[in-house]
């Protein structure tokens, strides 16, 4: 399984966990981004993930590659998918380990932070009436 | 120049497809954001429009080759 890596299938959680899984590392951290029922008031069916890949993969490595060199991580995942992803399902996992907690904690913060703004990658909401992309306009 | 574009989300809604070509009389990526908001003014209603050219983000100034493909990004959405 790749470290950095964009998928139509489910994501798997331990899959995450075994990649960066380390006996050095006491502290392992893993972010799950599952799709949520409902924005605002109005009830959501399901999220549909578009993504230019290449790009996207190499902005998640950048990612990767800086958030174990600042907080020195043993190593750090990023998985995310892409398609159709149903409610409750997991659209994004960020797993990485360290040797204290402190500093997996915060890069995994950094990760998604990073992620949402750079990765392009692109989410519609679809509705029962109709189907909007997220923050596309101000 | 003739400039190859491709679109990802609501920029591909936009311009009504994943691939168009504009004619552009220049080499500066500023001219391609012109002419694509002045043929789709919806552009102009996005939060942002960036480009990339062959996987990197680049800015208005970026001076096109005759074969970068140049694509649209609009506010990314992902996690």
């Amino acid at each position: 399984m790749e470290k950095i890596y964009i998928t139509s299938d489910r994501l798997s959680s331990q899959a995450c966990i075994d990649l960066v899984s380390d006996n050095g590392s006491g502290g392992l951290v893993v972010f799950i981004g599952n799709v949520r029922n409902k924005t605002k008031d109005k009830a959501v069916q399901y999220l549909d993930f578009e993504s230019y890949e290449p790009m996207a993969l190499k902005e998640m490595q950048k990612i990767a590659d800086e958030a174990v060199s600042r907080w020195n991580l043993h190593d750090m995942v990023i998985h995310h998918r892409v398609g159709k992803v149903p409610i409750g399902e997991e659209a994004v996992i960020i797993a990485c380990s360290s040797p204290h907690r402190k500093e997996s904690f915060a890069a995994c913060e950094f990760a998604i932070d990073t992620l949402k703004e750079t990765v392009p990658i692109w989410k519609k909401e679809v509705f029962e009436d109709g189907e909007v992309w997220v923050s596309a306009h101000p | 120049m003739k400039v190859k574009i491709t679109a990802f989300g609501i920029a591909k809604d936009i311009v009504g497809g994943k691939h168009l070509e504009l004619e552009v009389n220049g080499q500066e990526l500023s001219l391609v954001r012109k002419d694509l908001i002045s043929q789709f003014p919806d552009f102009e209603k996005l939060a942002s429009l960036k480009f990339a050219v062959n996987t990197n983000y680049v800015d208005d100034s970026y001076q096109l080759n005759e074969n970068d493909e140049v694509v649209l990004i609009p506010p990314v959405s992902g996690g």
